[in-house]
C-alpha cells in the first residue's frame, strides 16, 4: 500500500470513528443544557396543557405581565395538549427534571405525591407570607399542600330544548324520576333518539368521574368513607340500580361501552340525544358545530325529595411546584400571581371557567348567557369530584367502568359488581 | 495487474493467488513484500476500518435497543422502578403475578384468535386479489382501477382506520343503515361495543387494513413466476387448480412463509387500532398484550409488572423471529 493510500484510509477511520462519536455525544447532550439563570434573570419553566386550550397568545401575554412585575424573573411556557403533558410530567418526575412550575390534574396529585416529585405548597405560602384564605380549595396529601385549583369547569346537565318540547317535557328535570320520565319520552320519540348518553369506554373511562358518579355527587353522596373506597354503600348503589333502571329502560345511547366524551358530545351536537352531562367548555363547540341546536344547562337531577347542597363534577386547571425546582421562591411568586384576585378573573374569563380564588369573578359580558347560568349553578351547590387526590385515579375509575359494564349488560347483579368494584379499588389502594 | 487490484480490494489474498502473482511478473511481487514491511499501525488501521464504519450503527442499535431492552429485564425484577426512588430486587414475583393475573390469560387468548385469524385472511384476501389483478382475463384499466382501489387501505394511518370504522360500526352508522334498509336487522348493532361482536369487529379492521400489503408482494411474486412452467403443466394436462397448486404456490412458498412470520410478529404487537377502537373494552373482550401491558404501565403505574408482561411477550415474538431468522437462512 501506498503512503497516500495508507493516509487516506487512516483519514478515512478516523472520520468515521468521529461520526460515531458525535452520534454518541448528541444521544447524550440537549437535555439540561438549558441554564436557568443567565445574565442575572431567573428563567422558571411553567409546563402545563392550557396554552393551547386558550385563545392564542393570552398566556403569554399573562406571564409578560407576571415578568414585568416580577422584574429578574423569567417564564418559559412549555406546553402541550393534556396527554402529553401528563406523560411529560411523569418522565420529568423519574428524571429529577420536573418543570419548575407544574399545571396538574386532580387525578394525577396522588401519584406525584407518592414520588415526592411535588414541593409542599404550604411551606412556600408560609415563607412568602401569603394569605390563603381567598382560595377556594388547595388539594393535600398525608397533610401537604401539593396543588391549587387555579380555574374549575363544572359539568351540568345539557338539554336539548326542542326534543324535550317535542316529547312533552316543559322543563329540565331537577329530580331523577323527573330525569327518567323525560329520558323515557325523548327515547319513545323514535327515529333512533336516545333520552341520554353514557360515555363508558375503558381507552378513556373518565365516564365515570363525570357521568356516573355524579349521580352520587349531586344528592350529596359518597364514594369513599375515611378517604378510604366505600362503592358498596347506599349513595353509590342507588345510583347505579337507578343508571341500571335507565339502561334496562333503553333509554341509554347504543355503543355505551366504547363511547367517549367526544362521541357523547357528538351525540348531543346532532340532537340524537336528549339530555348529556357535560363541561361548560364545550358551549362555544356545540353552538359552531351545531348553529340551530337550543339547548339548555342546569344542576345535575338529585334524589327525589333531596334538598339539601347539590354537588356539581368539576375538573381543574390546577397548579403545584416541583420539589426538584432550583427557584422555589420565584415559582411560588408565578403560582401567587396566577391566584391573585386580577389575574384568576381573567384567565377565568379566557378559560370559560370559575375562578379559584374566590374574591375573583369572571366577566361574563361577552361570553354565552348560559356561563352566567352556570355559574348561578355552580355558587348554589359546591363543587365535588372525589376523585380529586386519589391514588392511580384513572386506573380506579377504569376498574369500576369494567364491573359497571358487566352490571348494565346483566353479567353480574348490582351489588356483586359493586363489590368487585370495592375489591379491585381497595387493592389500588 | 487484475489479481492485485482484487486483492487490494477485498484487503485479503489467497495462496493460490499470490502465487500466480508471482509466477507473472515481478512487480506483482512487490506489493507482498511490501506487506511484510508494513508499519503495526497501517494494519491495525485498516483492521479497524471496517469497524469504524460498522460502529454508527452499532452505537445506535446498542444505545436505542440493547440497553433499553437490559433495563426493561432489570426493571421487571425491582418491585417498582420510576415512581419509586429505591426500587427493591424480588426475584420473580412480578412474572408470577403477571402469569396468574386472569387478564393477562384473557389478552392472551385474544391476542392469539386476533393474530391468527388476522394473518389467515391477510393471506387469503392478498394472494386471492393479487392472482385476481395478474389474470390475462382482466383488462388492464380494470387492473389498474382495482389496484388502486385494492391497495387503498394500505395508504391509512392506523389513526384514520380507526376514526373511519369508529364511524361506520357506529350503531347509527352506515353499516348499520345498509343493514337496517336490507332488512337485515331492525335496529342498529352495537359492533364495537357488545361483547358478543367487539373482538370479531376489531379483527375484521385489522384483516381490512393489512391484507393490501399481502397483495402488492405476492402480486410481484406472482409476475416472477415463469411462464414456460405453467406451459409446462398445461403440456402434461393439468387442470387450473393443478397448476395452482403445483406451479403457483411452491412458486410463492418462500414469499408466503416470510410475509407471514413477520405478520403474525406485527398483529401480535397492534396496539394503536384496539386503543383507538375499543381501549380493550367492553369488559375486557378485547384486551391484547400490547393494551394490557400499557394499562399496567401508564394507567396503574407499576412500571415493573409491565416490565415483566413485556419480557414475556418479547420471549413470545423471539420464538417467532428466531424461526423468520432460521427460515431466511436456510433461503441463503
Amino acid at each position: 500500500m501506498s503512503k497516500e493510500a495508507r493516509f487516506r484510509r487512516g483519514i478515512t477511520t478516523a472520520v468515521a470513528a468521529a461520526a460515531a462519536l458525535t452520534l454518541v455525544t448528541g444521544c447524550s447532550s440537549g437535555a439540561g443544557s438549558d441554564d436557568s439563570t443567565s445574565g442575572g434573570d431567573v428563567t422558571i419553566e411553567l409546563a402545563q396543557w392550557w396554552e393551547p386550550e386558550l385563545p392564542d397568545g393570552a398566556l403569554r401575554t399573562l406571564m409578560d405581565t407576571f415578568e414585568s412585575e416580577n422584574p429578574g424573573i423569567k417564564v418559559k411556557l412549555l406546553s402541550g395538549p393534556y396527554a402529553s403533558t401528563k406523560e411529560q410530567l411523569f418522565a420529568g418526575a423519574a428524571a429529577g427534571t420536573m418543570s419548575d412550575v407544574v399545571g396538574l390534574d386532580g387525578a394525577w396529585v396522588s401519584d406525584f405525591a407518592k414520588q415526592g416529585a411535588l414541593a409542599d405548597l404550604s411551606t412556600l405560602m408560609k415563607d412568602a407570607n401569603y394569605d390563603d384564605s381567598e382560595l377556594a380549595s388547595t388539594i393535600e396529601v398525608d397533610g401537604k399542600t401539593q396543588m391549587i385549583p387555579v380555574v374549575n369547569f363544572v359539568y351540568p346537565l345539557f338539554t336539548n330544548d326542542d326534543l324535550l318540547a317535542k316529547a312533552g317535557i316543559t322543563a329540565p328535570p331537577s329530580t331523577r324520576t323527573e330525569f327518567e320520565t323525560a329520558a323515557k319520552a325523548v327515547t319513545a320519540l323514535g327515529d333512533n333518539t336516545s333520552g341520554w348518553v353514557l360515555p363508558l369506554s375503558s381507552e378513556a373511562p373518565n365516564g365515570i368521574q363525570n357521568d356516573v358518579m355524579s349521580w352520587v355527587w349531586s344528592s350529596g353522596g359518597t364514594m369513599l368513607k375515611d378517604g378510604k373506597p366505600d362503592v358498596t354503600n347506599d349513595d353509590v348503589t342507588s345510583a347505579v340500580e337507578y343508571i341500571k333502571g335507565l339502561n334496562d329502560d333503553g333509554v341509554i345511547a347504543p355503543g355505551s361501552a366504547t363511547m367517549k366524551e367526544q362521541d357523547k358530545v357528538e351525540e348531543f351536537t346532532n340532537g340524537r340525544v336528549g339530555m348529556m352531562i357535560d363541561s361548560l367548555s364545550h358551549i362555544d363547540l356545540i353552538r359552531t358545530s351545531n348553529p340551530d341546536l337550543k339547548f339548555s344547562i342546569s344542576a345535575i337531577p338529585a334524589e327525589d325529595g333531596f334538598s339539601g347542597e347539590r354537588g356539581i363534577p368539576y375538573a381543574s386547571w390546577g397548579i403545584g411546584v416541583s420539589a426538584s425546582s432550583k427557584h422555589p421562591a420565584e415559582s411560588w411568586k408565578l403560582v401567587q400571581f396566577l391566584m391573585s384576585e386580577k389575574t384568576n378573573s381573567e384567565l377565568s374569563t379566557l378559560a370559560n371557567a370559575f375562578p379559584g380564588n374566590t374574591k375573583s369573578v369572571p366577566d361574563f359580558s361577552s361570553s354565552d348567557p348560559l356561563f352566567k347560568e352556570a355559574f348561578d349553578i355552580y355558587s348554589e351547590g359546591k363543587p365535588a369530584n372525589e376523585f380529586v387526590g386519589l391514588p392511580v385515579a384513572e386506573q380506579l375509575m377504569r376498574l369500576f367502568d369494567e364491573q359497571l359494564q358487566a352490571i348494565l349488560q346483566g353479567d353480574e347483579s348490582v351489588d356483586d359488581g359493586l363489590k368487585k368494584a370495592q375489591d379491585a379499588w381497595v387493592g389500588e389502594f | 495487474m487484475a489479481p492485485l487490484t482484487e486483492r487490494d480490494g477485498r484487503g485479503a489474498a489467497t495462496p493460490h493467488r499470490k502465487a500466480s502473482a508471482v509466477a507473472s511478473t515481478n512487480t506483482v511481487v512487490r506489493p507482498v513484500s511490501t506487506k511484510r514491511s508494513t508499519p503495526g499501525w497501517a494494519t491495525t488501521a485498516r483492521r479497524l476500518t471496517p469497524y469504524a464504519f460498522l460502529s454508527p450503527t452499532v452505537i445506535v442499535m446498542l444505545v436505542l435497543m440493547l440497553i433499553p431492552v437490559i433495563m426493561v429485564i432489570g426493571y421487571s425484577f425491582m418491585d417498582n422502578v420510576i415512581t419509586n426512588k429505591f426500587p427493591v430486587f424480588v426475584g420473580i414475583d412480578n412474572y408470577v403475578e403477571v402469569l396468574s393475573d386472569p387478564v393477562f390469560r384473557t389478552a392472551t387468548g385474544n391476542t392469539l384468535f386476533f393474530t391468527l385469524v388476522s394473518v389467515a385472511a391477510h393471506l387469503l384476501l392478498g394472494l386471492g386479489f393479487a392472482m385476481l389483478l395478474n389474470s390475462p382475463l382482466v383488462g388492464n384499466v380494470t387492473k389498474a382501477l382495482f389496484r388502486v382501489v385494492y391497495i387503498l387501505p394500505w395508504l391509512f394511518t392506523v389513526a384514520i382506520i380507526a376514526v373511519l370504522w369508529r364511524l361506520m360500526l357506529n350503531p347509527n352508522g352506515v353499516i348499520n343503515y345498509i343493514l337496517i334498509s336490507l332488512g337485515l336487522t331492525d335496529k342498529g348493532i352495537e359492533w364495537l361495543s357488545s361483547p358478543d361482536t367487539a373482538l370479531l369487529a376489531v379483527t375484521f379492521i385489522n384483516i381490512w387494513a393489512g391484507y393490501s400489503f399481502y397483495m402488492v408482494t405476492l402480486l410481484a411474486g406472482l409476475q416472477g413466476v415463469p411462464a414456460d412452467l405453467y406451459e409446462a403443466a398445461r403440456v402434461d394436462g393439468a387442470s387450473a387448480f393443478q397448476r395452482f397448486w403445483n406451479v403457483t404456490l411452491p412458486q410463492l412458498k418462500p414469499i408466503i412463509i416470510s410475509m407471514s412470520v413477520l405478520d403474525i410478529i406485527w398483529t401480535s404487537q397492534q396496539f394503536a387500532l384496539i386503543w383507538m377502537t375499543t381501549g380493550g373494552g367492553p369488559v375486557n373482550v378485547t384486551e391484547m398484550l400490547s393494551t394490557y401491558t400499557y394499562k399496567l404501565a401508564f394507567s396503574r403505574y407499576e412500571f415493573s409488572v409491565a416490565s415483566a408482561s413485556a419480557v414475556l411477550i418479547l420471549l413470545l415474538t423471539m420464538v417467532l423471529a428466531f424461526f423468520y431468522v432460521r427460515h431466511q437462512k436456510a433461503r441463503d
